[in-house]
């Protein structure tokens, strides 16, 4: 054992020094060189530079004239220091009674549609940035009212947003509810 | 169920086997010394690690020399990490002031890595400075993951050994795996994820201001470069507490094919490597067909389950079968987090896009039975490959005692001593799962950290013991680990699940290398055709299915039966 400790201990300081320093060091480089959008976050800034957020990350949205995201279980909601789910099993009581409240929510406020089921389910990360097209499309009466538009104009925004499948197979169709907010947002101002 | 879902799911099992060819070509090439069009850039470098460590390339090692080196090399990756992690405060790039991890949380952690397992107590973004993720997690990915492929090289030389051969040298092919496949993998994977949208900053927060005027504090840091080993090692540890499924580590489907390909590929590459050193390779596409099987199976069943019903859905939105979303993202939807889950769990890799632990139970119950079969389809890289060999004996074993005659594998006498050597290997697993998770189930310091009562308590315990020691990672996160009973125990569960498998393993090559290589005659069973496929699956499950059934029954089936008569209502 003895005679491998000095290969141990001198193998062990160089992938230290190779994997753990100059790989990284090497792609953060490079990335922030050549992809600087990407590389810091895909963060979306307002026509002065502050930071609104990030195109990737959910943010809470309450107000009627916007886009609602997916419940989320990340801290007190929404919570990028603590990226989480319910992780409530499928036979917990607790899951049962948080889906039927919100089901009822959103039946009062849409009445006679259907509520699609990612809009009453807790995303994995808590930050999912996303909502299926047909939540959107439960949530564009609410929206037009309390814009003062049309459903249609506001269906219009929603599904030029809709992101497909990638390469007609890969994931689940989409809208991204930070940027559809920002279009609705130059679209139809709301009245404050 | 969508076709698009079936076809994702078919296409992406595909690729990664696909891939497998040209990687485990490449791989046999790296180990057999051969050129690579790397060379001219590597050549130095590697000779400068040589050189440094005070080794000779060339001095071949018998099994105890190879694995002396091998737990030496790991003996001081595991110090260092405990090190580190016990002095986080104290080190740079730690804006936010993380403290030091406590005793049992960095004796937890720095096994978990050292071991390729990744098994999280921690949440990532509010406990790891940057420093910690790079110089400690990082490093025992590519470490871990050399670890695991070098034994391939040692497996397959011991095959392919006419009398006593050496079985290499282990400094040279730890090195050899790390600069010519490891570092170039990753390296071009990171690129492809800062493209998609994977963050790559030394910034470790950045703050925003909502548009209806909250406060949000973004966490980041230079995650790309760490996800790429994360999968390509099958290692799994996220640089967040919600790992592939959070957005900043797997933002798009396509990040998403990337990662489940990287996460699998290199499993099937060890195999065909191995055919080719051993001069097999009819034979290690038997393994490998054996594990796509299994593999397509599990996936098929989990997707069925996770787009099936669910009480709670059915009973308020009145719509049935509706996809269980609970815990998943939209962008990926059922099914790229249900093959996902089978690929993870096939292959000890343990990252997640969605929690296993609000899957249905026969989705959450067939991840858990993948580790449980010892995560073989087709495994971390390299414990896969030396996990499916030591099914391979049992078949030809099991074959062999039914015709009444000496059993051979690839042309090697299977005598007794490697039987044992191999029983061995395969009752460490369930002694310590068992074991563990009999004494949890009733131990109140234990049960303070279960989150779900009934089955689904049992399912919690039982998977945690599980992952740590297949070494895969992934949990029922509804678990509070970060806690003595709990840090240790699964530390010592991770431990035992690597090195008291590997060991054997070794010796089992030792063994193997100094029989003379027979010819195949006419009684020779023939070790790739559907016959001898067949026999693997029939072997595997058995295993599997002896050693963990009753426990299974007392967890996910009998929930599974809950879940019924829950939907029956």
């Amino acid at each position: 054992m003895l005679t491998h400790l000095r290969p141990a201990i001198v193998m062990i300081a160089l992938f230290t020094l190779l994997t753990g320093l100059l790989y990284p060091l090497a792609m953060t480089g490079f990335a922030q060189v050549l992809l600087s959008g990407p590389a810091n976050g895909s963060l979306l800034r307002d026509g002065a530079g502050h930071v609104m957020g990030s195109a990737l990350i959910a943010q809470d949205f309450a107000k009627p004239q916007y886009l609602h995201p997916r419940p989320s279980a990340a801290g007190n909601g929404y919570d990028p220091t603590a990226s989480g789910g319910s992780n409530y099993g499928p036979l917990d009581p607790k899951l049962a009674q948080r889906i039927a409240g919100d089901a009822a929510t959103l039946s009062k406020e849409a009445p006679g549609y259907r509520i699609p089921v990612d809009a009453v389910t807790a995303s994995a990360s808590g930050l999912d940035p996303d909502i299926s097209p047909e939540n959107a499309r439960l949530q564009a009466p609410r929206i037009a009212a309390a814009r003062k538009s049309t459903v249609p104009d506001v269906q219009t925004v929603l599904d030029r947003l809709t992101k497909g499948r990638a390469l007609l197979i890969f994931g689940e169709p989409r809208v991204n509810v930070l940027e559809a907010n920002l279009a609705l947002d130059q679209a139809a101002p709301a009245r404050k | 169920m969508t076709w698009q879902g079936w076809a994702e799911i078919a296409l992406t099992i595909a690729l990664s086997v696909a891939l497998a060819w040209p990687l485990g070509a490449y791989l046999a090439r790296v180990f057999q010394g051969g050129r690579t069009w790397l060379d001219p850039l590597l050549k130095p470098v590697e000779a400068l690690f040589y050189r440094s460590a005070g080794i000779d390339e060339h001095k071949s090692q018998g099994w105890l020399g190879y694995t002396g080196a091998l737990l030496a090399f790991n003996a001081a990756g595991f110090f260092l990490l405990y090190f580190i992690l016990r002095i986080q405060g104290l080190l740079p790039l730690n804006p936010l002031k993380f403290a030091g991890f406590s005793p049992h949380l960095a004796f937890n952690t720095a096994i978990s890595f050292v071991t390729n397992t990744n098994w999280q107590s921690y949440s990532g973004e509010s406990a790891l400075s940057n420093f910690s993720q790079m110089f400690g997690l990082v490093v025992q990915n590519f470490a871990s993951a050399a670890t695991g492929i070098v034994v391939v090289a040692v497996v397959a030389r011991a095959f392919a050994a006419h009398k006593g051969e050496g079985l290499g040298n282990f400094w040279r092919d730890l090195t050899r795996v790390t600069l010519y496949l490891l570092l170039p993998f990753s390296i071009v994977m990171a690129i492809a994820l800062v493209i998609q949208g994977v963050p790559q900053t030394l910034t470790q927060h950045v703050d925003a201001t909502t548009l209806e005027g909250a406060k949000q504090t973004l966490a980041m840091g230079p995650i790309a470069s760490q996800e790429a080993i994360k999968q390509i090692g099958t290692n799994g540890g996220g640089f967040f507490n919600a790992n592939s499924s959070h957005p900043y580590e797997n933002p798009t489907p396509i990040t998403n094919l990337i990662a489940m390909v990287a996460m699998n590929c290199l499993g099937f590459a060890c195999v065909i490597a191995f055919g080719i050193i051993v001069g097999a390779r009819k034979e290690a596409r038997a393994l490998v067909a054996a594990m796509v099987i299994l593999l397509s199976a599990a996936a098929a069943i989990i997707y069925g389950a996770e787009t099936g019903a669910v009480p709670a859905l059915q009973h308020a939105l009145h719509v049935a079968p509706a996809p269980n979303l609970e815990g998943k993202e939209v962008r990926f939807g059922a099914a790229a987090t249900s093959v996902f889950a089978a690929m993870t769990t096939g292959a000890s890799c343990g990252a997640i896009n969605g929690w296993h632990e609000s899957f249905t139970p026969m989705g959450g119950g067939i991840a858990l039975f993948l580790i449980q079969l010892g995560e073989i389809l087709p495994g971390g890289v390299g414990s896969g490959l030396y996990g499916i060999i030591v099914m391979a004996l049992f078949s030809v074993f099991i074959a062999g005692l039914m015709v009444g005659r000496t059993p051979e594998y690839l042309g090697k006498k299977v005598d007794a001593r490697e039987i044992k050597f191999a029983m061995l290997a395969v009752l460490i697993l369930p002694l310590f799962i068992k074991g563990f998770a009999a004494v949890a189930a009733v131990l109140p310091l234990a049960l303070k950290g279960v989150s779900a009562s009934g089955p689904h308590g049992l399912t919690e315990i039982l998977y945690a013991y599980s992952s740590a020691a297949g070494n895969n990672g992934s949990a029922f996160a509804g678990l509070t680990a970060n806690a003595p009973w709990w840090d240790t125990t699964l530390g010592i569960t991770m431990a035992m699940g690597r090195f008291a498998y590997l060991v054997p393993v070794m010796a089992i090559a030792g063994a193997l290398a100094v029989k003379p290589k027979l010819t195949p005659t006419a009684g020779t069973l023939p070790t790739d055709n559907g016959l001898f496929i067949g026999l693997l699956i029939g072997v595997i499950l058995i295993l599997g299915g002896l050693q963990f059934f009753p426990a299974m029954a007392l967890g996910p089936i009998v929930e599974h039966f809950q879940m019924l008569q829950a939907l029956a209502r």
